[in-house]
């Protein structure tokens, strides 16, 4: 949870907004992230969400759905992802590494393991799509007595009781839906995107990340200038999957999102 | 009935696990449902059709020649399948779309699985004056062509989903994407006593028709409560709509089966509460409740020859019944389901739907151990017309 703070107030002082690139842990192969997010954090990536696969993901669009499907193929699970995540940490990666994934897999885990195992292998904060604030008393409570942060989510949809119930529940920081949809490039960002970030914005001094939709390095550069943080999952995985070097692709195209949010390239 | 669970959630099942996009939505639909309740107008538009436009109540036939077969039981059917488009699913589609019209919401989308509950969506539109969109799973598509052409000649658009399994679980995946995209105009009409808090209990309620009336027609035929009901379990809509209101009733023994597939030891079945290994606590679709999964939490894809009981989750109030051992649940298999379909068909010239079928079965297992004095109510949640193909597929004729 620490590293998440400090990362965010670093790139606050620095009077920028933080790139938050997304993959899919074992996407396009098995020990893919091994390589990709040391190439994440080269291109200028300040944190990095791991995308746990899951057989039905909801609220995702074709792109994640299909990089999950791909990864659960390749052999990925919730216990290889935290391997992985503690190989990475061994490999000197530093930047907050925050997990993301759907509620069954933690639960059959158990709770208090997940959160247990998460903050061993050198996790620093959790989403959980499909756990509104609602059901998320047990998890957020085993997350915190480890040190993680959840991470809770807004929509354009929320109202402003929801938006004090999250602001006031949310560690880390709040990612916030841009729109009401499922993830995937978009063509344009929605127009009552700074509205929504204004809204949430009056209710909580905890960073706000925008994600959903954003593709191309001038959607990145207009969210930097109303978020904390702007996060890129679809149009990176699609980058990947259609590279002939993925690695090379990957570092190239965030660190143009980098560059489009004003980011110091970090290599 | 005021002790029964009303809140989100049927001792540790339920609750409403969602993406915060539709928390909003849900809300709205708990508020909007609650007010409706207590609303003697929409109860009586809602009643009023159920009378003259889906054909109810539905009649509880005895099936004499079946009874005195089994040498058992007396064995009476409660006749979903003479419901308007052939099933119970009609009763929930009209109490939702009812709601849907009055939240203002003008789209509906539905998942569908045999293909019954999209009928009832689209039909209901078509009376109501709503678009519909209906997201159906590929090789649901191909193995209930017939219902596909009636959702479109009911002026509804059917989407085929090919990811997954390419069945109602994916079905419902895509149709919660739609939901979460035009959350604002459309209300999700979910088929079954599944889903997010407050699903399980407006479907629940919406389908209690049946069991009502079928406890003021067996007092009427037999001056008393019968001594078991028996239901198919996919989801568990019929089921608990036969159930609810005789849960108080002690003396009811109730019997849910679900669909066994293969045998539960091929792992081609949907028996959730059957299989101890893959059958386990989980979250899917906004529920908490019996799910079919691997070891690590992926949900497992399921087999059952009807395409109605074949997906991986239970209704958590079902998992509540089961738990409290208010309700016994067990398993048919698709032999066992194409037998009692054929025997039904034969003895009482009723052909049932194949997820029916697996109702029966049981009540073919059990009627000959009970006395002929016991009374016993099989739902035939569906008529069997949309499984022919099937059925003539798996008794290898050609039709």
């Amino acid at each position: 949870m620490n590293r998440i703070t400090a990362t965010f107030d670093r790139v606050r002082r620095e009077g920028r907004a933080a790139l938050m690139p997304f993959i899919t842990m074992g996407y396009p192969d098995l020990e893919s992230a091994l390589d990709l997010v040391p190439a994440l954090v080269e291109g200028g990536a300040d944190l990095i969400e791991l995308g746990i696969p899951f057989s039905d993901p909801l609220a995702d669009g074709a792109t994640i759905q299909a990089t999950s499907q791909q990864a659960l193929d390749n052999g990925m699970t919730l216990a290889l992802c935290l391997e992985q995540v503690a190989a990475l940490r061994a490999r000197g990666v530093e930047v907050p590494l925050i997990l993301m994934g759907y509620y069954n897999p933690i639960l059959q885990m158990g709770g208090a393991k997940f959160a247990e195992e998460a903050a061993r292998a050198g996790a620093d904060g959790v989403i959980v799509p499909d756990l509104p604030p609602e059901e998320a008393d047990e998890l957020r409570t085993a997350l915190h007595a480890h040190g993680l942060a959840l991470i809770f989510l807004l929509a354009p949809t929320s109202d402003d009781e929801r938006v004090r119930l999250v602001a006031e529940q949310a560690t880390g920081f709040i990612y916030l839906v841009s729109l009401t949809g499922v993830t995937g490039a978009r063509d344009q960002l929605p127009p009552d995107l700074a509205d929504f970030v204004a809204r949430v914005r009056c209710a909580t001094d905890l960073p706000l990340a925008v994600g959903f939709g954003i593709s191309r390095p001038e959607q990145a550069a207009m969210v930097a200038q109303m978020a904390d943080g702007v996060i890129v999952g679809s149009a990176l995985l699609r980058t990947i999957g259609d590279a002939d070097d993925p690695i090379a692709a990957a570092r190239a195209f965030v660190r143009q999102l980098c560059e489009a949010v004003g980011t110091p390239s970090h290599s | 009935m005021s002790s029964l669970p009303q809140g989100p959630r049927f001792g540790p099942y339920g609750g409403a696990y969602i993406p915060e996009t539709l928390v909003p939505a849900v809300r709205e639909l708990e508020a909007a449902y609650n007010d409706a309740q207590a609303d003697p107008t929409f109860q009586e538009e809602f009643h009023t059709l159920l009378r003259t436009y889906a054909g109810r109540p539905t009649p509880l036939t005895p099936a004499r020649r079946l009874s005195e077969a089994l040498g058992g039981a007396k064995i009476y059917l409660k006749r979903e399948d003479l419901a308007h488009t052939g099933a119970h699913k009609i009763n929930n589609a009209l109490g939702q779309a009812l709601l849907a019209k009055r939240m203002g919401k003008t789209r509906i989308v539905a998942e569908t699985g045999a293909g019954q509950h999209g009928v009832a969506t689209a039909t209901v539109c078509a009376l109501l004056g709503l678009e519909c969109v209906v997201y159906m799973g590929a090789v649901d598509i191909e193995r209930q062509k017939l219902n596909v052409f009636r959702m479109k000649l009911l002026g509804a658009e059917v989407r085929s989903v090919d990811a997954g399994s390419r069945t109602l679980k994916d079905a419902i995946n895509e149709a919660i994407r739609d939901w979460v995209t035009n959350v604002r105009t459309t209300h999700y009409l979910l088929g079954s006593a599944l889903g997010p808090h407050p699903y399980p209990r407006i479907v629940r309620d919406f389908q209690r028709v049946i069991g009502d009336e079928a406890r003021e027609q067996i007092l009427a035929a037999e001056g008393r409560l019968p001594d078991m009901l028996i239901a198919c379990v996919g989801g568990g809509s019929n089921a608990i709509g036969l159930f609810y209101p005789f849960i108080e009733e002690e003396s009811v023994r109730m019997v849910g089966v679900e669909a066994g597939g293969e045998g539960i030891e091929s792992g081609k079945h949907a028996a959730r509460f059957a299989d101890p290994k893959m059958g386990r606590v989980g979250v899917l679709h906004g529920t908490q409740t019996y799910v079919l999964q691997d070891p690590n939490g992926q949900i497992a894809l399921t087999h059952s020859i009807s395409a109605g009981l074949d997906y991986a989750a239970v209704g958590p109030e079902h998992a509540w019944l089961r738990e409290t051992g208010r309700a016994e649940y067990t398993y048919a298999t698709d032999d066992e389901a194409l037998d009692a379909l054929q025997r039904l068909s034969a003895l009482e010239g009723i052909i049932p739907a194949l997820e029916s079928a697996h109702a029966v079965a049981e009540a073919i297992k059990r009627a000959p151990t009970m006395r002929p004095d016991q009374i016993m109510i099989v739902n035939v949640s569906g008529r069997g017309d949309k499984d022919m193909h099937t059925v003539a597929a798996a008794l290898g004729v050609d039709v």
